[in-house]
């Protein structure tokens, strides 16, 4: 039997190595080029933020954080201004948006993934996208000339049986008038959120039939040989599995009800008084107030509808941010180990 | 079999003229754990299952002709055969999995019993809780624990349970599948931390928790390593004559250690499946009538 021998000294395995790894040329072109790809990316994202905050802070230091923050009319020419009302406003027509666009997002991206045969899951999968491609003026300009006609009546019902809700309540409305004024339900809250619904519809629903699509078939089978129903699978498997899909399609709808600019321009009448009645005539949103006056703004106003973007942006971030945490800390896309 | 009366949740065949109790959420007004209890489970026995002129279809492609096969009641079948012959469609057409792949098809008759469960009248989810399945890659669900995988099938079939009933039931069907003494002290963990020969013991405990007739078992232990394939091996044996069981395998040895009776398939090129030779294990393997069935237990080709 012979023995083994080594030349190295006994001593050098206590030590751990120190690894080192020569790339390939090619390899190295392409580290390269992804990182500055990378790199570049937050870098805008930097620039972004710091060309908001750079312009905002004159505007804001004239009025203090507190006030701006505070204070619901917008005129920079009196020095009196604030994100209270627009803010307040913005996240009303998003709030109003989700609740419309989640259970119908939901509902289609289930009916598409689990229950809808091949040749319409196709066909419903390229409308989506479809829709997701329309611009958002085109949205806009229905919503104002078609559907706010059609919705003043659901508006005007809505208010009339649920208006002891304070978020329903119309002021001025007559519930016993026989030819109601419907000028008090247009160009509201609730339309412009209704807009905005239908428009990030389809990035929801994309998103999650993305995610359901993506829950392992060998979990499924498992669940229908247990003599699960439709429902039970999707109870058991694709919901917890795609949970992730759909808090992200979710955020990423908000983001967009968020900042969406155009559709709600044309639709609301813009108000500077925070008000949580939902139904009623007048609106507001940050970006839309910004498109609204920059064209009227000498650098003073214009440093103020630049803070007015920034709190949208760190806004923005600030979900967009707690989503992906959410999203992380869920199981979402672990298939069961073998 | 005897069907149980009112409180058949778990069962079908419910006379089609008498009104069946709604399935889902439906509770039996006794509620004590007993009577609960033999709602759930039905008044299960192993029965036999008979496949009769099964033909079977991807598309226009046909991967199964004519096959005609009897599983007696509490005994294990094995079907053997190389890759391709169609053992898998046909095990898959025994439950009606096959119908949830696009574009297949089928005829023929499935009896469990004296019933078709292709009938009519008969509710796709109540033949397969009657016929459970085990699948080739261990699949519990991740989300749940041990426990919830363990009694998943009621959850799944929207059964209520009591916490005195969910107990017996987890304990008793993971004592089956003989995983009660690893997994005891942690029914609370997820069923993902388990080893691959345990999950696929849980993915055997989760179909007896609803008392199947017969179980179906799909290549258990080909994703396995040879301690874990053991265990089910093991756990296979303690469950005959309480079960009927029907396992598809690729590995000789297998079949010859676990089942009573085999049943050899075959596809000629292009051709669809057929059995060349079915009859008890001993007589397969030790003295079999057909030279493909010789040479493919001796190992000469597939």
């Amino acid at each position: 039997m012979t023995t083994l021998t080594s030349d190295l000294d006994p001593g050098d395995f206590g030590e751990p190595r120190a690894l080192t790894t020569r790339y390939s040329l090619t390899d190295r072109i392409f580290r390269g080029t992804s990182r500055s790809a990378g790199t570049f990316v937050l870098l805008v994202m930097v620039l972004v933020g710091g060309f908001l905050t750079a312009h905002a802070v004159r505007a804001i230091s004239s009025v203090g954080v507190v006030k701006f923050v505070t204070t619901q009319e917008w005129s920079p020419e009196t020095n009196h201004f604030g994100i209270a009302a627009v803010l307040t406003f913005t996240v009303l027509i998003a709030m109003v948006a989700l609740t419309v666009a989640v259970p119908l997002s939901l509902g289609g991206a289930l009916f598409i993934t689990e229950i809808a045969p091949p040749r319409l899951k196709k066909i419903m999968t390229s409308v989506i996208d479809l829709m997701a491609a329309v611009p958002s003026v085109v949205y806009g300009l229905w919503g104002l000339s078609y559907l706010q006609n059609h919705v003043v009546g659901l508006s005007y019902w809505i208010s009339t049986y649920f208006g002891w809700i304070p978020l329903f309540k119309v002021d001025g409305a007559e519930p016993g008038n026989p030819l109601p004024n419907t000028a008090l339900y247009t160009s509201s809250t609730f339309i412009a959120g209704l807009i905005v619904g239908m428009m990030i519809i389809p990035i929801q629903t994309s998103m999650m039939v993305e995610s359901f699509s993506r829950a392992p078939q060998g979990e499924r089978e498992g669940a229908y040989a247990l003599g699960a129903t439709r429902w039970g699978v999707i109870r058991s498997v694709v919901l917890p599995f795609g949970k992730g899909g759909i808090i992200g399609g979710v955020m990423l709808g908000l983001g967009r009800a968020l900042g969406e600019t155009i559709a709600i321009y044309l639709i609301i009448s813009p108000v500077f008084s925070v008000s949580f009645h939902v139904l009623q005539n007048g609106s507001n949103s940050v970006a839309a107030m910004i498109a609204l006056r920059y064209g009227e703004a000498n650098s003073f106003a214009m440093s103020a509808l630049m803070a007015a973007g920034l709190a949208l942006f760190l806004l923005t971030m600030a979900i967009n941010f707690t989503a992906s945490m959410i999203i992380s800390r869920s199981r979402s896309g672990a298939e069961s180990e073998v | 079999m005897s069907l149980p009366s009112e409180t058949a949740i778990a069962l079908p065949p419910a006379p089609p003229s008498s009104v069946a109790p709604r399935r889902s959420g439906w509770r039996p007004a006794d509620t004590s754990p007993l009577a609960v209890l033999s709602a759930v489970r039905g008044s299960s026995v192993a029965t036999e299952l008979r496949a009769e002129e099964i033909n079977a279809w991807f598309g226009d492609h046909k991967v199964l002709d004519r096959v005609s096969l009897t599983m007696p009641t509490g005994q294990v079948s094995a079907l053997i055969g190389p890759s391709g012959c169609g053992k898998s469609t046909f095990l898959r057409i025994l439950n009606r999995m096959h119908e949830l792949v696009p574009a297949a098809s089928m005829s023929g008759r499935v009896m469990l019993g004296d019933q078709d469960i292709y009938a009519a009248d008969q509710r796709v989810t109540s033949a397969r809780r009657r016929i459970g399945m085990v699948f080739q890659k261990p699949n519990p669900f991740p989300a749940m624990s041990i426990y919830e995988n363990a009694i998943s099938a009621l959850d799944l079939t929207g059964v209520r349970a009591d916490r005195v009933v969910k107990d017996f039931l987890v304990e008793d069907s993971l004592r089956k599948a003989s995983l009660w003494e690893e997994v005891r002290h942690r029914l609370h963990q997820p069923a993902g931390g388990l080893s691959g020969g345990q999950q696929q013991r849980l993915c055997i405990a989760r179909a007896m928790a609803i008392s199947p007739d017969v179980l179906l078992m799909d290549e258990p232990c080909s994703a396995l390593d040879p301690t874990s394939t053991r265990r089910v091996e093991d756990t296979i044996g303690e469950l005959r004559g309480q079960v009927t069981i029907v396992i598809v395998t690729h590995n000789m040895q297998q079949a010859a250690r676990v089942s009573d009776r085999c049943a050899f398939f075959l596809a000629a090129q292009g051709q669809p499946g057929v059995i060349v030779e079915q009859g008890p294990t001993d007589d397969m393997f030790g003295s079999p009538r057909d030279q493909r069935t010789r040479d493919y237990v001796e190992g000469r080709f597939g």
